[in-house]
């Protein structure tokens, strides 16, 4: 998705989802100071969030040090099922739908994967050959 | 020998070879192993952590490894057939000849991305998408919607211009050519192209697609001409750095070839030109 287009989507969602009390910041071009990402170092971890986005739930909070698969500290799920993803050195964000193109909050993450869904259902990682 | 040609440039029985290939590893189920195998690492590659295939000075001969063990297996089915490189400065419209039905079929239709034509369209019935993060069976793209533009021969040459292979702290935060190259710096040259192809290609399963390949091919001939241009240029780092594969030290998951015995490519190939 063009990053105008997304950004439009994305401003839209918010202003749905803020009508349902699942208060959501608009673009994150346009609220700097909500999320944590880019600007923070590597040691404190993104505040959590809940909200619908596209029709779908998206969820993230820190998790306990380690985790179950490299200690990526962060949990993100989409409708229950857990997304992975990973931060990067300079404090952006990748998750296994969009591995080459990060953004700068677990948020982000989250509605770009929701974006590459399609309303497709995430399978639990790690991926194996579905039968 | 075996030499690796511009896809741009390869016959309609070059193409077909190569196809009928690629289904037959597909139908066996080698394929998918390499789908899985990547996906591992692009799991497992962490910047603070363990990194080998991506996001660190081994994300070349990784990958170099990777695609010669995938070339040894087309081979083993039509020992004609080499991997073609896609320069994608250069055919960087999807109406290149790379994405006719006679070879790697187009972009996905609008609705859902599915690709509709071609060798790999779900339709013909021999691509099923088995290793896959999400519900969908079926190969996907949507070619330049998700960033507009492929890198230019002139963003590729000013990348090709530095002279250190890599730098600390060796990962997506490095200055130097592996790391622009890679694309986690600068102006993206090959995370940009995961990018615009869409679909698989922009997830951990980029494999999935076939065009993985190629371009990969052509990441690895820019690997090649970066050691042309600078003869004094090496690998590095040399030795001793922790979660990070030094020169000397072998690469999982082969365990048994190292970066050293990978910066020559002329054993095992050649390029057309
Ligand atoms: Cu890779
Ligand atoms: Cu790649």
């Amino acid at each position: 998705m063009p990053d105008l287009s997304r950004r439009r989507a994305l401003t839209a969602a918010a202003a749905l989802a803020g009508a349902t009390a699942l208060a959501v910041p608009a673009a994150r071009a346009s609220d700097p100071t909500h999320d944590h990402g880019a600007s923070h170092g590597s040691h404190d971890s993104p505040a959590a969030f809940d909200e619908i986005y596209k029709g779908r739930r998206i969820q993230g909070r820190p998790s306990s040090g380690g985790g179950h698969h490299h200690g990526a500290g962060y949990t993100v799920s989409v409708d229950g099922v857990e997304l992975h993803v990973m931060r990067n050195a300079d404090g952006t964000w990748i998750s296994v739908v969009s591995h080459y193109d990060p953004v700068s909050t677990p948020r982000a993450a989250a509605r770009a994967a929701v974006d590459e869904l399609q309303g497709a259902r995430l399978l639990p990682f790690p991926a194996s050959p579905a039968n | 020998m075996t030499v690796r040609k511009n896809q741009a440039s390869l016959t309609a029985d070059e193409k077909r070879r190569f196809v009928a290939a690629v289904l037959e590893l597909k139908g066996s189920g080698r394929y998918d192993d390499f789908v899985t195998t990547h996906n591992a690492f692009i799991l497992g590659d962490t910047d603070d952590g363990e990194r080998t295939g991506h996001r660190s000075p081994s994300f070349l001969p990784w990958h170099r490894r990777f695609l010669l063990e995938f070339e040894r297996a087309l081979q083993s089915v039509d020992a004609s057939v080499a991997l073609p490189y896609w320069d994608w400065s250069t055919d960087r419209s999807p109406r290149s000849s790379l994405w006719a039905p006679d070879f790697l079929g187009g972009t996905g239709r609008s609705r859902d991305g599915q690709v509709m034509d071609g060798p790999f369209a779900a339709s013909a019935g021999k691509w099923p998408v088995n290793v896959r993060v999400d519900g969908r069976t079926y190969l996907r793209r949507s070619l330049g919607t998700n960033v507009r533009e492929l890198p230019t021969r002139a963003e590729v040459d000013s990348v090709l211009a530095m002279a250190t292979y890599d730098m600390a702290p060796w990962n997506s935060a490095s200055d130097g050519f592996r790391n622009h190259l890679e694309g986690w710096r600068g102006v993206n040259l090959h995370n940009r192209v995961h990018v615009w192809v869409g679909g698989q290609m922009a997830t951990g399963v980029s494999p999935n697609d076939p065009v993985f390949w190629l371009h990969h091919a052509y990441i690895d001939r820019l690997w090649a001409e970066w050691q042309r241009r600078h003869p004094g240029s090496a690998y590095v780092p040399g030795g001793g750095t922790p979660n990070v594969v030094d020169l000397n030290e072998t690469m999982k998951p082969w365990n048994d070839t190292t970066p050293a015995a990978l910066l020559d490519h002329t054993p095992y190939y050649t390029f057309d030109a």
